[in-house]
């Protein structure tokens, strides 16, 4: 087989961070390649290379045998490079034919949209790929399995020849997996090429036809899914050892820390995202919380730390009403929050680092004493933050948005857990950040359901869950469908529950 | 902390000298000597009489600048602090003019009338904005307007006003001695004694501001709502609170020349403090000490810019001067900040490379 494309010494640097650097990479015709690597290992910036939205310093690229310089997107689809983005580019008010064609639209005369051309084209397209998709539905109806069939949909009609996905995994539940698996099989039978970022090895090897391993912005090995396994992967991305969480054994206590009874949440749009849903934390316990993005579990989340008031039910923590009680006395009753979107809600991006290790914290000691912000102690605490959770930085007078996305993570959670609290709403706790911090907040996390503290943990990580939780709740549709108790569970039984099926 | 000082100063000098360099290049294109007027002007504002003045009107200048920058402290752009100035400056004339006390409490009720009327007026934005989601800048362009007619109004002899005899312009019945304050005398000029309440106040917004809860707060809440809300900052409120400020603090405005000259509120009370204000609150940095020197800035080069008619330039050059520097200003802080950001990364991206060998020649080589 010919290689469709070939990089060599790809090389991006930013101020004071190499993205990539070295990086040689090849993809033979009608084959999956997939890209692995840990979060900043530099997988996407390679992607965004490739699709013409960044420029490398140095460099070649070569696709379909010719020497290519790709300054924009538009560049990549003329060649036929076609991405799919993590996060899709869909717009919902529209119909599948409309967004497939929206920016290429056919036309009569120059100015009229040749929506019959368009939908004959699609069809084609749909029938030849195998993809189940109605051109005439509207996207506000498609689930998030069927909205990637449209964007795939959408690199197609461009005449694309290689597809990259970005992650293309990471919104789904392990069914949708499986039947974006199929399409993508049968797309290479029909002679496409697949580029597929992923962290996941258990998919990559079921998937991938040749495996590229990245780490700390370069290349470092190759390998097909014969020749290895995801021990010899993990490690190749890690470069050293994996870290294991140590679940210790479950000695929750009685006490009720959060109780939620019957709470239901109607959104300003009018869609109901919480529904008569229950859901009790108890002391030294850590409670996951499993489920697909977008099914309540940030409005759960913040009824919880009283951002938001419940429109039915009960919301009690450590026995505040959350409805009634304002933020700041939940937080001082001795409430850790990690926000799931660190950048907008757990961080002062143009704050320097001692500053944020105040927020939060700022109206109880010792971080305050009665109107003044004790800065000396917030100086102090922050250096004893940086040291413990390892966060990479020269100071703490270094404004938040210098530091990288998995040290803000650490600072945050390093943050949390101070002051030991009784309850931590640990939202994506370790999202983005490398093994080596990941280790040291599960070895947190598990040391505060040690110290007595209940921990609420939301992830999307189904080893995370797995690994730390004494239950595992499950949550669908803005409701609890099901309490799984990890030891007794498969990874596939609870991707089922997550689904909404009932049968867990 | 050294070169946070440094970046500090750069940027308004930076300013300031392209803004010389601009005026220089016009004043040639005229034909006109630029140093020798700029000499000119230097020799006839520092004149210590001249002096006098300056620092009077920087007293004005400074508490619309400060009124702005708490304001900008929240991502407000508080545009009614004419109005706001204006209310305040009046209802304090009215209350001193009306009342007889003895004579410090007599300034203090007059001072806190000004702060109340000014915070009041301005709360009128704050609340449309946080419970109706109003632009305060919309919001305060209207009340700027409604405050005037709503002045001019009142101050009619059949209000609360009195016409002199001989005289067109109502105005407030004198404030009686015991409500004024006193000046220095020095050189044949009279310094308003109300510079010590804004320097005063220049140390309590200082203070407020990076030692306080409140203060922290506030700023957190201008950085990012999303981010003080899920802190425990009542986001919404803490904006609220912090429109009243800024309009009690710009209802100090007019306090200087009302207490220590003229004792009375007429329609002769210039306008546009809003305006300047902003523009000194984003020329000195939100900061008490840099806000002081554009203040006096800016009066030292209004005092001056008549000068220049004696030698046929038009003195509104002074103004395309302050628009210069407002503009280069935003332009040079801009630049600071990426610059300080850049540095910042690297110092980042090189501890990185400490912690991880691998990557410490690719960083060494992005410097």
């Amino acid at each position: 087989m010919d290689n469709v494309l070939e990089v060599v010494g790809i090389e991006k640097k930013y101020p004071g961070v190499v993205a990539n650097r070295d990086v040689s990479l090849k993809v033979k015709a009608g084959s999956i390649h997939a890209i692995i690597g840990e979060n900043g290992a530099g997988k996407s910036t390679l992607m965004k290379i490739l699709y013409g939205l960044i420029r490398p310093d140095t460099g070649h690229i070569k696709a379909f045998g010719k020497d290519v310089s790709l300054k924009t997107p538009q560049d990549a689809i003329a060649l036929g490079i076609g991405m799919v983005h993590q996060h899709f580019k869909l717009a919902d008010n529209a119909t599948v034919l409309e967004n497939v064609i929206l920016g290429s639209e056919p036309t009569r005369m120059g100015f009229i949209i040749n929506f019959d051309q368009a939908r004959k084209k699609l069809i084609e397209i749909a029938e030849h790929y195998g993809l189940d998709i109605d051109p005439d539905e509207s996207l506000a109806n498609l689930g998030v399995g069927e909205r990637q069939r449209v964007e795939i949909a959408k690199v197609l009609f461009r005449g694309a020849k290689i597809l990259i996905l970005d992650e293309p995994t990471a919104v789904l539940v392990p069914q949708e997996v499986d039947e974006l698996f199929s399409n993508l099989r049968e797309l290479v039978k029909r002679g496409l090429t697949v580029l597929f970022i992923s962290h996941k090895l258990d998919e990559v090897l079921s998937i991938a036809d040749e495996i590229t391993i990245m780490r700390q912005g370069t290349t470092v090995a190759s390998r097909t899914p014969k020749s290895t396994n995801k021990v010899e992967l993990a490690e190749l991305m890690v470069g050293g050892e994996l870290p294991k969480p140590k679940a210790g054994a479950n000695k929750s206590t009685d006490e009720s820390l959060i109780s939620i009874k019957g709470a239901s949440y109607i959104r300003q749009d009018g869609r109901q995202v919480l529904n008569n849903l229950s859901l009790e934390l108890k002391g030294a316990e850590i409670l996951g919380l499993a489920g697909v993005e977008g099914n309540g579990q940030s409005e759960l989340i913040e009824l919880i730390m009283g951002l938001i008031k419940p429109s039915g039910g009960s919301v009690e923590i450590l026995g505040l009403d959350a409805a009634s009680t304002p933020t700041k006395d939940i937080r001082n009753a001795g409430v850790a929050y990690i926000p799931q979107d660190r950048q907008r809600d757990g961080l002062l991006m143009s704050a320097p680092l001692w500053e944020n290790r105040v927020l939060g914290h700022q109206f109880a000691s010792p971080m305050a004493t009665n109107i003044w912000v004790n800065k000396g102690e917030a100086i102090s605490d922050s250096k004893r933050v940086v040291t413990e959770f390892d966060v990479r930085t020269p100071g703490i007078n270094v404004l938040a948005s210098a530091l990288s996305g998995g040290n803000q993570q650490k600072f945050i959670v390093g943050r949390e857990l101070s002051g030991n609290p009784k309850v931590i709403v640990a939202a994506q706790p370790t999202r983005g950040v490398d093994v080596g911090a990941q280790a040291i907040i599960w070895d947190h996390l598990m040391k505060a359901r040690t110290a007595g503290a209940g921990i609420l943990l939301i992830s999307a990580d189904l080893d995370e869950l797995f690994s730390l939780s004494d239950r595992i709740a499950v949550i669908y549709n803005g409701v609890i469908v099901s309490t799984l108790d990890p030891n007794k569970t498969t990874p596939e039984q609870l991707g089922l529950a997550m689904t909404g099926a009932k049968s867990a | 902390m050294k070169s946070k000082i440094f970046w500090g100063i750069v940027a308004p000098v930076a300013a300031i000298l392209n803004s010389l360099l601009f005026v220089y290049i016009i004043l040639k294109i005229r034909g006109v000597d630029p140093l020798s007027m700029f000499s000119l002007m230097i020799s006839y504002g520092f004149d210590p009489r001249n002096l006098v003045s300056e620092l009077n009107q920087t007293v004005a200048y400074y508490m619309a600048g400060v009124a702005a920058a708490i304001g900008f402290k929240m991502l407000l752009f508080n545009i009614g602090i004419d109005g706001q100035y204006r209310m305040g400056a009046f209802f304090g004339a009215v209350v001193g003019g009306a009342i007889a006390l003895p004579p410090v409490l007599h300034v203090l009720v007059i001072v806190i009338t000004a702060m109340i009327a000014g915070g009041l007026w301005a709360a009128i934005a704050g609340y449309l904005k946080v419970r109706r989601g109003v632009n305060e800048v919309i919001s305060n362009i209207m009340l700027n307007f409604i405050a005037a007619a709503i002045i001019s109004y009142l101050i009619t002899p059949s209000m609360l006003g009195t016409l002199p005899e001989g005289s067109q312009n109502a105005q407030t019945f004198p404030i009686p001695a015991s409500g004024q304050m006193p000046t220095i005398k020095a050189f044949d000029g009279e310094i308003y004694t109300f510079l010590f309440v804004a320097i005063f106040v220049g140390i309590a917004y200082w203070v407020m501001l990076n030692k306080t809860v409140f203060g922290f707060n506030l700023k957190a809440t201008g950085l990012s709502f999303r981010a003080a809300r899920a802190s425990g900052v009542n986001a919404p409120r803490m904006i609220f609170i912090t429109t009243v400020l800024s309009g009690a603090i710009a209802g100090l405005v007019g306090m200087g020349t009302l207490l220590s000259d003229t004792h009375n509120f007429s329609m002769a009370f210039p306008s546009g403090y809003a305006f300047t204000g902003l523009a000194l609150a984003l020329l000195g940095r939100n900061h008490p000490v840099g806000i002081f020197f554009a203040a006096f800035l800016w009066s030292f080069l209004e005092r001056s810019a008549p000068v220049l008619e004696f030698e046929g330039v038009p003195p509104e050059i002074v103004i395309v001067m302050q628009g210069t520097i407002v503009l280069s200003i935003v332009i040079a802080y801009e630049v600071v900040a990426r610059i300080n950001l850049r540095q910042q990364q690297r110092a980042v991206g090189s501890v990185n490379a400490e912690a991880q060998p691998a990557s410490a020649s690719g960083a060494k080589e992005g410097n």
